[in-house]
């Protein structure tokens, strides 16, 4: 174990701001990535849905 | 071979007609060139020191601007649908038309380097480099800024897009081309510069007419 | 025989069933990422030892290295897709091509995002012109124009086609790139300082880096796997199975 505390953990010997500057970004895109990459299906798959019940309605 | 120079002699004399854009790109380079010396002021020494980048990403920016225009006008009259269905190979047809954009954009740039060169201060040595790394280069960057005109043919902002394609790909033009003049300058010798340059340019005579004929038969689909 | 195998290799090949393929892949990548991701994080802060001269600063290796690595990697392997899809005119090729660019592009800013943090503290810069981060910088530019010529052009298979042409163009002039970029870089010296010269490399800094790197491919693949389901729904929208899908018809 590197730590001694919680909060010599989250100052990083100093370097606290870089390391969770780096680290943050990094979570903060690879967690918006995922949610954009399948709101993007979600949305298609919203219109298709619409599309077909318009169809459905032309039919009847 | 005489389809190449039907072609080069054809883009030639439309270009004489049209005399004022092959200026516009000459009066740019001239412009941007003498802007930074107004930006950064007028001390010899450092203008010196900065003069082959200048004059080389004045050179990459005025070779961009007559880009749009090699392939629109004659994509515009359907020209270019009639090169892709003759007789000689597509690929042929495309290396006269980028010969004849290097001899209206590219050269010129060549003979007006040393001018501009002398505001900065360059001494007769390093205007020789600059002239011979420029002729090296500006064919190159015709080469592969063809690429990028054929595959924005036709685009909405196809030339801002052009430019976001091409300019990072002219990064090792500019470098060597650049680098050559300050080696020269530091007394490294230009040599090895000017020959990775000489070996990119014939790396690109093989493969960009290739890619842009690709390219503009993709378009043209 | 082989003939045999060729068609089943194609029926994978087609949009229609890669569709559901994908759908069940992406669960298992994101399982296995998740595991890298708590190995790898746990040896970058805990198991890995504090560095001697670059304190508990060169931590950012753990994502910079990964991030740096994947941008290249990605670039290679959208390459190789979208040559593939010139090249057979296979089109599910061509949308995997599109759906890795923006990871790739996310890859490549990260580089540069953890590198200028790590440089601030070590070099006392945000940004030094350094042969790794300028040629990052490029490559983060390749994929710009990718995605913006893909973007530009409506019609999708002229989309596929241009963008596999600039991307194999792009591969070629990658390592002429990286080197010109080197090259000026030792001719200017003075800012040469590289990233990846740790003083005392220990094992398990390297175990960290290769476990986290695992990790970012994975996570790669199950983005750009749902990416491609988007992509497939839009560009086969019209078409009778993407009509008949259960979470369609629903």
């Amino acid at each position: 174990m590197n730590w001694e505390s919680p909060a010599a953990f989250f100052a990083m010997g100093g370097y606290g701001f870089y390391v969770w500057g780096s680290f943050g970004v990094c979570a903060l895109l690879m967690i918006v990535e995922p949610i954009m990459a399948n709101r993007r299906r979600k949305d298609i798959l919203r219109s298709l849905r619409r599309e077909r019940l318009a169809e459905t309605l032309d039919t009847q | 071979m005489n389809a190449v120079m039907a072609i080069i002699r054809r883009d030639l004399l439309l270009a004489m007609r049209r005399k004022s854009e092959v200026l516009t790109a000459l009066f740019f380079f001239i412009i941007v060139v003498s802007l930074f010396p107004l930006g950064i002021g007028p001390e010899t020494a450092l203008l010196r020191k900065i003069a082959p980048g200048i004059l080389w990403v004045a050179a990459l920016l005025a070779t961009m601007l007559g880009l749009a225009r090699l392939f629109a006008p004659d994509h515009a009259d359907g020209t270019l649908e009639q090169m892709v269905l003759a007789p000689a190979p597509l690929g042929l047809l495309v290396t006269g038309k980028i010969i004849a954009h290097w001899i209206t954009t590219g050269l010129p740039l060549v003979l007006l380097a040393p001018v501009l060169g002398i505001q900065f201060d360059l001494d007769t040595g390093a205007l020789g480099i600059l002239v011979v790394a420029l002729l090296l280069g500006t064919p190159l960057l015709s080469l592969i800024g063809a690429i990028g005109a054929a595959l924005t043919l036709g685009l909405r902002g196809g030339g801002v897009l052009l430019s976001l394609l091409v300019l990072p790909l002219y990064v090792p033009a500019l470098i060597f081309g650049a680098g050559a003049v300050e080696a020269h300058i530091s007394g490294l010798g230009a040599g090895g510069h000017l020959s990775l340059l000489a070996a990119l340019l014939a790396l690109a005579v093989f493969f960009a007419p290739w890619a842009t004929t690709a390219a503009l038969r993709i378009a043209l689909e | 025989m082989s003939n045999n195998k060729i068609i089943n290799w194609f029926k994978y090949a087609s949009p229609q069933s890669f569709y559901p393929v994908a759908g069940r892949m992406i669960p298992w990548f994101w399982g296995l990422a998740a595991i890298f991701f708590v190995v790898g994080l746990y040896i970058s802060f805990f198991v890995a030892p504090t560095d001697f001269q670059q304190g508990e600063g060169y931590r950012i290796i753990f994502i910079h290295v990964p991030a740096a690595w994947m941008s290249m990697f990605i670039y290679l392997v959208m390459a190789f897709w979208a040559g593939l899809g010139l090249a057979l005119n296979t089109r599910l090729s061509s949308m995997m091509a599109q759906a890795l660019a923006p990871t790739g592009a996310i890859m490549a800013f990260l580089s540069l995002w953890t590198g200028a943090w790590w440089g601030k503290p070590m070099w006392g810069a945000w940004w030094v012109w350094d042969a790794r981060l300028t040629s990052a910088l490029i490559l983060f530019f390749l994929y710009i124009g990718f995605i913006a010529l893909q973007a530009a052009i409506d019609d999708a298979r002229r989309a596929d086609k241009a963008g596999a042409i600039l991307a194999l163009v792009g591969v070629v002039n990658v390592p002429i790139i990286y080197f010109s970029v080197k090259w000026w870089n030792t001719l200017h010296q003075g800012a040469s300082v590289s990233l990846t010269k740790a003083p005392s490399m220990a094992t398990t800094m390297l175990w960290g880096m290769l476990i986290m790197a695992l990790a970012f491919w994975m996570y790669s693949i199950a983005v750009a796997l749902t990416r491609v389901r988007a992509i497939i729904l839009e560009r086969e929208a019209h078409t009778e199975w993407v009509k008949e899908l259960p979470e369609v018809k629903q």
